[in-house]
């Protein structure tokens, strides 16, 4: 299928065209589906439930079930609580979930539904022989404010807001991980393990949304926080939150710093050696251990592999989107590597992207163009003189890839046109030592399809 | 009398206990009162009977209701079916979407819709995805401005001959005249420019918003072009290329000589749309999206209409007889014999090899609003049984067939579509069709009907209009079906019961499965998916015991197994 280029005509638009970013409750979704036993509600059209399914099970490709209030045209004008309330009773009655999570829609958001006072005058007016209602956690997500990664961490913050208790300190830490893969939810598991600290992950969606066959068939897929776990987080020793770019006002461990006096650690996404020895150093801090000898050697394997494909990408330009947090990260490790992001670009709008970069890569910032609010059309127009070497970022950027005719490194959300989307790990020694041998091979594979000679040693 | 006198088991072989009555009666036993009230009348078994003078009476189907709060529904919205089925693959018109990222997102090539342009100057704005990406002071303020200036600049980017405007849910309840900014835009720009007022919430299904882009596109652009068509000449309602359907279709026409002047959608264009109205006879494949198109058609420009099926080999012969049986001329009936005889030896081959495979194997199908019945015509030619069907959004007349037309009720929720009043165009009208279609009729030619899915399924199957996750889930328990078709959403769930599941939506990243090509493609399809080794490692939820066992056997004597064993 070809497809039409635009007439040369300059910006800046206010339409979007291609956009580099989803909606917000896409991102509360993806956040309730790391609660054990939990079932999300969406709070408006039944359209927002199916479409954000569709997306999320095309890049999990594992059972996704949302619930929605099914808002009708006379909801829209008299509100929707009997819609919400019949909605509780059914996803109630049918699935017994252990908490219920409602995100509301750009709808509900536009007629302005109170959600937490529907909320409390549908228990007050339950009925004593009917089953009980599950906690249920709410958070406004209005598609007009924000992107997917507003909703994911707004989401997040709900949950610990109205369910943290506070409490003795305990043992365990709280990490608050930022959009990342199932695999790397499993694989920050396993380093706190490792260091011997408990750890509460939220949310831990690794095998709800990456599950093994069933044996039964779950009604809700097995695993993800336990709710004793959320309510705890408000007695962790500490918590760690993954994000340089969203503020303090959407921040979990900000939180309960100030409910619960919990530190909060703030650390970038630890993607690349540097984000990761920082992620080391304060478990390392928090228990007062060294980092466990197989992380070190992990540690070591990964410099190593910076080294073998330093030959072949040193000054190669690169163009990353995504997930403004995600894209920082990634620049991070393209600086260990000697490539240059000649570009980088979100269709987020926080305005600390930039920022972040600077502070990753303090001496590569002042010849890397950063865009926020862009979309594709916008990237590439840029992206076209800029002649990159390699494109990373979601499947949407596959357009992009043909047209400029440069390799695109799949990774964030969503990846709709590859297997494995939820297996991908890039965070952490190991994940930084995966994703710089898929960046330096599908080089290497473009260099092979276009060279005449046909070498098979490059 | 009932229609079948058998009174075996027709859900699941073998098992006296697993009758229709006792499947409708799990599926519905967990429902709050209210809830199940309204369900009952939506999962029915199709007892078939016969009045005395023979003809057809077949229960009733609740459907195009409002999916109740709670339930997870297959249902997508209004806006899903006005932008991303019917104007999703039409490739020359700019569709912005108005309203804030994620609507438009979502509707960005996801239904896998194909086109072919003729040359690469050739517009296609398919892979785009335009959206005034509304934010917070648009909401408050007012979203007009915003739209304006997003058709100029598609304008200025594109100049293509027409753009379209998708209404998403604020912009419905903020009040944007979505259709006067597009008049202004239309004189200022000088080409054509229309809305669609498609929010979310409105109606039941994504079947509101067929009715709306159809309404439109009748009212904006059908009847622009009055270039003469040929005596053989069609439009094919209700196709919308998925997996390349469409190619296959329009091949087998072109060699019969019918000449196709616009196919709505799939592989269309601006032009063809602009001058359906001079083709001499509309041909509906999917009845639900758009046979009110027909009708208006036909009252306006006196065009007459069929209903077609180009899923099956035999509906596709079946159909390509209809077509020619209506314009009545030798040639064209020797072409299309000439057509049908070099298609079918292939597929008589095929049906060889895979008949013996997947025959006595039993399906269910979930989806759209015509698939689920088309697609039990390839099932049936691989000697596979359909036990339980239903649509994710069809009407009555879909499941009972047009004669129940009369007698719908129209509630509240159909009545806020508009219904356009259509009255005969005063000089387009062609007479002399409208007199053609009188004179077949006479000579016993059936024009306008539709039978339904149930007349067509066996007697006792289960019909589930709209299934919930639940029920799809409860049903597989009690039926074991051998494949279960419906859409992504369904996939991994359906798999992780150990029952492959085929997309009717996206086909699974295949077709297309359209004619006799197609045909051909879908028995290869079916008999790789039910005779797929890997189900032998998944332990459905019914089995305790074997397969799991035999999944942590050692490697070597699982690759041992004969083939007979796995199939």
């Amino acid at each position: 299928m070809t497809t039409r280029t635009a007439n040369p005509v300059s910006g800046p638009f206010v339409a979007t065209r291609n956009a580099c970013k989803l909606c917000t409750p896409l991102g509360a979704c993806l956040a309730f589906a790391g609660v054990e036993g939990a079932r999300t509600i969406l709070h408006g059209s039944q359209g927002c439930a199916t479409y954000i399914r569709r997306y999320m099970i095309s890049h999990f490709k594992e059972p996704v079930d949302i619930a929605s209030s099914n808002f009708s045209e006379s909801a829209t004008i008299f509100g929707g609580r009997d819609n919400l309330q019949d909605g509780l009773a059914n996803v109630t009655r049918q699935y017994q979930p252990a908490v219920i999570g409602i995100a509301t829609t750009c709808l509900a958001e536009t007629i302005g539904e109170d959600v937490g006072m529907y909320l409390h005058e549908i228990r007050s007016q339950a009925s004593p022989d009917g089953p009980a209602l599950p906690p249920v956690v709410h958070v406004g997500t209005p598609s007009y404010c924000g992107t997917h990664a507003e909703g994911y961490l707004a989401t997040v913050h709900a949950l610990v807001s109205q369910l943290a208790e506070d409490g003795s300190q305990r043992d365990h830490i709280n990490v608050f991980p930022n959009m990342f893969s199932p695999a790397d939810l499993r694989y920050l598991k396993e380093i706190g393990a490792d260091f011997g600290l408990p750890v509460t992950l939220l949310p831990d969606y690794s095998d709800t949304l990456d599950g093994p066959t069933w044996e039964e068939y779950q009604l809700i897929p097995q695993g993800g926080t336990p709710l004793a776990a959320v309510r705890r987080t408000g007695q962790a020793r500490s918590s760690i939150e993954f994000t340089w770019v969203h503020g303090e006002k959407a921040s979990a461990g900000q939180w309960l710093e100030e409910h619960f006096g919990v530190r909060n650690h703030r650390l970038p996404v630890p993607i690349g050696l540097r984000a990761s020895d920082a992620l080391f150093d304060v478990l390392g801090s928090i228990c007062d251990r060294e980092t466990p000898a197989r992380h070190a050697a992990e540690r070591g394997r990964l410099i190593d592999s910076l080294i073998d494909g330093h030959k072949y990408l040193f000054e190669r330009r690169a163009v990353v989107f995504g997930e403004e947090d995600l894209v920082a990260g990634i620049v991070g490790l393209l600086g260990e590597l000697g490539v240059h992001p000649v570009l980088c670009a979100s269709g987020g709008d926080t305005g600390r992207l930039r920022s972040a970069i600077a502070r990753l890569v303090p001496d590569q910032a002042d010849r890397i163009q950063v865009r926020q609010a862009t979309d594709f059309a916008d990237l590439e127009e840029l992206a076209g003189d800029l002649k990159p070497d390699i494109l990373i970022g979601n499947s949407k950027g596959y357009w992009l890839s043909r047209r400029l005719k440069a390799p695109l490194v799949r990774i964030g959300f969503p990846i709709h046109d590859r297997v494995g989307g939820a297996r991908l790990l890039h965070v952490g020694y190991r994940g930084a030592q995966q994703l710089a041998d898929r960046i330096v091979n599908t080089l290497l594979e473009s260099l092979q399809e276009q060279s005449d000679e046909g070498y098979s040693y490059l | 009398m009932s229609e079948s006198s058998t009174t075996s088991d027709p859900l699941r072989g073998g098992d006296a206990s697993v009758t229709p009555a006792v499947v409708r009666e799990q599926l519905l036993r967990d429902y709050p009162a209210k809830t199940k009230k309204k369900r009952e009348k939506q999962i029915v078994i199709n007892d078939k009977q016969r009045d005395e003078d023979g003809s057809l009476q077949l229960p009733v189907v609740a459907a195009n209701t409002r999916t109740v709060p709670g339930i997870i529904t297959q249902r997508g919205c209004c806006y899903a079916g006005c932008k991303g089925v019917i104007l999703g693959p039409t490739r020359d018109i700019v569709n912005i979407v108005h309203g804030p990222i994620g609507c438009s997102f979502y509707s960005w090539l996801t239904r896998r819709n194909q086109t072919h342009t003729p040359t690469d100057e050739h517009d296609n704005f398919m892979t785009y995805c335009f959206s005034t990406d509304m934010i917070e002071e648009n909401i408050i303020f007012g979203g007009e401005k915003r739209l304006r200036q997003a058709i100029q600049e598609a304008y200025d980017l594109f100049h293509p001959k027409a753009i379209a405007v998708f209404s998403t849910c604020p912009v419905g309840l903020i009040g944007d005249d979505v259709h006067q900014v597009s008049a202004e835009m239309k004189k200022q720009l000088g080409i054509n420019v229309f809305a669609f007022s498609c929010e979310g919430y409105k109606g039941v299904s994504q079947s509101a918003g067929h009715h709306i882009a159809n309404n439109q596109i009748f009212k904006h652009v059908i009847g622009e072009d009055d270039t003469t068509r040929s005596q053989w000449s069609i439009n094919l309602l209700g196709e919308y290329n998925i997996g390349g359907d469409a190619f296959v279709i329009e091949d087998l026409l072109e060699r019969c000589g019918i000449e196709l002047v616009s196919t709505f959608s799939g592989n269309s264009t601006y032009d063809q749309f602009a001058n359906a109205h001079m083709a001499r006879l509309n041909a509906v494949m999917c009845h639900r999206s758009i046979n009110y198109v027909a009708d208006m058609i036909e009252k306006k420009y006196g065009t007459p209409w069929i209903k077609v099926n180009f899923i099956g080999a035999n509906a596709t012969a079946k159909s390509l007889r209809k077509i020619a049986e209506y314009f009545d001329d030798r040639r064209l009936t020797e072409n299309v014999e000439r057509v049908i005889g070099e298609e079918f030896p292939a597929v008589v081959q095929a049906q060889r090899k895979y008949r013996p495979r997947c025959s006595g194997k039993r399906a269910v199908l979930f989806v759209g609003g015509s698939r689920a019945h088309h697609y039990q015509e390839l099932f049936r030619e691989l000697g596979m049984e359909t036990i339980a069907a239903g649509y994710e959004f069809a009407h009555r007349d879909d499941y009972e067939g047009r004669r129940v037309l009369p007698s719908i009720k129209i509630d509240a929720d159909s009545r806020n579509i508009e219904e356009l009043r259509v009255d005969a165009d005063q000089e387009k009208f062609r007479e002399s069709d409208r007199q053609k279609g009188i004179a077949r009729e006479k000579q016993g030619y059936t024009l306008r009907e539709y039978d339904g899915m149930m007349a067509e399924m066996k007697d006792q199957t289960l019909i589930i209009d709209d299934i919930s996750h639940s029920e799809a889930e409860r049903l597989i328990r009690m039926v074991r079906p051998d494949v279960f078709c419906a859409g992504i959403k369904e996939k991994y769930s359906v798999q992780k019961m150990g029952v492959p599941c085929k997309q009717l939506h996206s086909y699974d990243y295949g077709g297309p499965y359209a004619g006799f090509a197609g045909a051909i493609n879908f028995y290869e399809e079916i008999d790789r998916m039910v005779n797929a080794r890997i189900w032998s490692r998944v332990q459905p939820p019914w089995e305790n015991g074997s397969p799991a066992a035999e999944s942590k056997s050692p490697l070597p004597a699982s690759m041992a197994e004969s083939e007979e064993n796995t199939n």
